[in-house]
């Protein structure tokens, strides 16, 4: 097994899909030639050509409704957003048409898409370079939201997602797209979507985390251990649809549970799994949930970013706080 | 080309038949077989008394909002006359000639329009994309369709329309620029209707024309008398052909009028006047595409007699099978189609709602 990156995992799975399967195109700004910004495409198109691996006019709104276009019409277009925070004019196509072509169509015309969007922060980006936008396709019915947080999960959660037969919304947590290595297997596998992965046992508190903050977490149990708090990490793996039994099972056992997460505080993600353990396992609860995420602001710009992004030291004062809690 | 003789950022307006249905374009006149004319006749016949019967069910209660489409009749069956079967159309929500020229059945788009979704089940082979509400996006789309045909080869050309209000839309642009970037098999036709809903095309754009916004993308461009079924005929099966050629994109202005409302939620008598509507009642297709079918001893007014009273009661027939069932929607059909697998949520919620049914009952 080759000891690559989260990068080169994407990388690797896109190439040997389209290896496979004929129908899938790749595409976005800058995706062709130069294999994108992060050069996560890079080497495709001198592979597979230009019609299969080509450049955009820079135009959200069109690459994303493009390939709900080509997706109805027999490719499996693999479409690649620059940044995150660029979203914003291609999501009236993703909600609007990918999300729900097969509702209105009745299951006739379906849209087996996967669109790759660079997520989060911690990378000393401009303005709306690190967003961390998951609640916005979370809470939208007829798509899938999957988020790796290692080069393992990178490669079989995106097969995955180009198997998958709806549009499947891929973040890639760009701070981690170099940071580390993992021995990954040359042979194709897939990750189920849907299905979160418990990172580590433990038996004090669960913690459930996502793309490049599940390092983070790791990080602040390392510094907890010490002091004999036993955490249980969960990542999601995939944002929506959420995996409630993995966390449930795991909150029946520590009776304590926390979120953390870049993303927005108010109406974010964070709430909506608190929801979930509150609805489904509040009678196995010793203490109130916790949510420790990003806060209700803009994104700061890279020299105020590290207040915004949840740090290792601070995730560990919340983990130590909700272990001294008591009913 | 025609696009280049008919130069619409000259105000020049491609047109064949003239008002009172002549001939004055001869050399343009389309060798079409009387069958095809007469079906592009029936089916604006029937497409019109459908949309005046589905204001008056709206007004009795009987139907829900209804967008009508009287008075672009010619545009969308000129259009749809010029594709191919395996052409694929991009459509706005006004678009109910086209789909029963390509072979939907009205009792689909009566029942789509009272409320279920059961009529977004096209006939096998009827390649048009489900209604779609949202303004704009059908070009982007219209891209994506015409970028597949091409990178697999499958002759097919994609045909997309948009009201004189959508190209006010961001989404126009980009994905016509798109579509003629990529050379994509697109044919763009806007239906200026003049009026985006009461906003007056003069105020929703300082174009001349909206057909000179071609000269934007690089590619050809043309404004129709969308009032006239041969011209537009015409225009859009030359687009056709250059598309299906590999030559790109081609836009398309049909000029024409909204005779109606916006839709039934929508009084025009505030915004517009009875003069207006009267100077285009004279331009209507409907009469004189009938005179010209008669002058070429096609069709006769005894014929269109028996016609109107045809349509009449398989309108008023197709609408009472449509009351019949239309409200009556399976639970599961709300939930099943949101992704290819109920996911666990999903499952949880349908059954959970499944139960208080149950219970009621």
């Amino acid at each position: 097994m080759a000891i690559i990156t989260l990068l080169e995992a994407i990388n690797q799975a896109i190439d040997q899909a389209m290896e496979k399967d004929e129908s899938i195109v790749v595409f976005g700004e800058d995706a062709g030639f130069e294999g994108g910004v992060f050069r996560v495409t890079a080497g495709l198109q001198k592979k597979y050509g230009e019609t299969r691996v080509f450049d955009t006019p820079i135009a959200e709104s069109a690459i994303v409704g493009s390939a709900v276009g080509m997706a109805i019409n027999g490719l499996k277009p693999i479409a690649e957003i620059q940044f995150d925070g660029f979203i914003f004019p291609g999501y009236t196509d993703l909600v609007t048409h990918a999300a729900r072509m097969r509702n209105r169509s009745r299951g006739q015309f379906t849209v087996p898409m996967v669109l790759r969007l660079p997520h989060g922060g911690g990378i000393r980006a401009l303005e709306h370079h690190s967003e961390a936008l998951e609640v916005l396709f979370g809470s939208i019915p007829g798509l899938k939201v999957v988020t790796p947080s290692t080069p393992y999960d990178a490669k079989g959660l995106l097969l995955a997602a180009i198997n998958d037969p709806d549009p499947v919304v891929f973040l890639e947590p760009k701070r981690i797209y170099r940071a580390g290595k993992q021995e990954v297997p040359a042979e194709m596998y897939e990750i189920p979507i849907g299905k979160a992965k418990v990172v580590k046992q433990g038996t004090d508190m669960t913690v459930v985390a996502w793309g490049s903050i599940v390092r983070e977490v790791e990080k602040a149990v390392k510094l907890v251990e010490a002091e004999g708090i036993s955490v249980e990490i969960i990542d999601l793996r995939t944002i929506s649809p959420i995996d409630e039994e993995t966390i449930l099972n795991s909150v029946k056992k520590t009776g304590k549970f926390m979120v953390v997460t870049e993303a927005v505080k108010s109406y974010g993600p964070a709430a909506e799994l608190i929801t979930m353990v509150n609805e489904k396992a509040f009678f196995h609860l010793e203490a109130a949930p916790v949510r420790f995420t990003g806060f209700d602001i803009t994104v700061p710009l890279a020299r105020g970013e590290h207040y915004h992004f949840p740090q290792p030291e601070k995730i560990a004062a919340y983990i130590r706080k909700l272990a001294k809690a008591r009913p | 080309m025609i696009a280049k003789k008919y130069d619409a950022s000259k105000d020049k307006q491609f047109q064949i038949l003239d008002q009172n249905g002549k001939v004055v374009n001869e050399k343009m006149e389309p060798k079409l077989p009387k069958e095809t004319l007469l079906k592009m006749y029936k089916t604006a016949v029937l497409g019109r008394n459908a949309d005046i019967k589905a204001l008056q069910y709206q007004r009795q209660g009987r139907m829900l909002t209804y967008a009508p489409n009287m008075g672009q009749e010619a545009a969308q069956i000129g259009m749809a006359a010029a594709m191919e079967p395996q052409d694929w159309n991009s459509p706005m929500y006004r678009e109910l000639n086209t789909l029963l020229y390509r072979g939907d059945k009205l009792e689909n788009v009566f029942l789509y329009w009272y409320g279920n979704e059961r009529g977004s089940i096209k006939p096998e082979g009827v390649k048009i994309l489900p209604t779609n509400i949202i303004i704009g996006s059908q070009s982007n789309i219209a891209a994506g369709l015409a970028m597949a045909s091409k990178i697999r080869k499958t002759n097919e050309v994609t045909a997309f329309t948009i009201g004189d209000g959508g190209t006010a839309h961001g989404e126009f642009y980009e994905g016509l620029n798109f579509a003629a970037s990529f050379k994509a098999p697109v044919v763009a036709v806007i239906q200026n209707n003049q009026w985006a809903i009461s906003t007056p095309v003069r105020k929703a754009s300082n174009s001349e024309t909206l057909a000179q916004k071609g000269v934007a993308f690089g590619i050809p461009y043309i404004q129709v008398d969308g009032n006239d079924m041969l011209a537009m005929y015409v225009a859009s099966k030359e687009a056709m052909d250059r598309a299906r050629k590999g030559d790109g994109p081609t836009l398309i202005e049909a000029f024409t009028y909204r005779m109606g409302p916006h839709t039934t939620s929508d009084d025009p008598s505030i915004y517009r006047t009875k003069e207006e509507e009267n100077e285009w009642a004279k331009k209507d297709q409907i009469a004189r595409f009938k005179t010209y079918l008669i002058n070429k001893g096609y069709w006769s007014e005894e014929e269109d007699k028996k016609l109107e009273e045809e349509v009449l009661a398989e309108i008023n027939d197709t609408f009472k099978k449509v009351e019949s069932y239309g409200a009556n929607v399976e639970l599961i059909e709300i939930f099943e189609h949101t992704y290819a697998e109920m996911t666990p949520q999903l499952k949880e919620q349908y059954e959970e709602h499944k139960k208080y049914l149950e219970g009621v009952k």
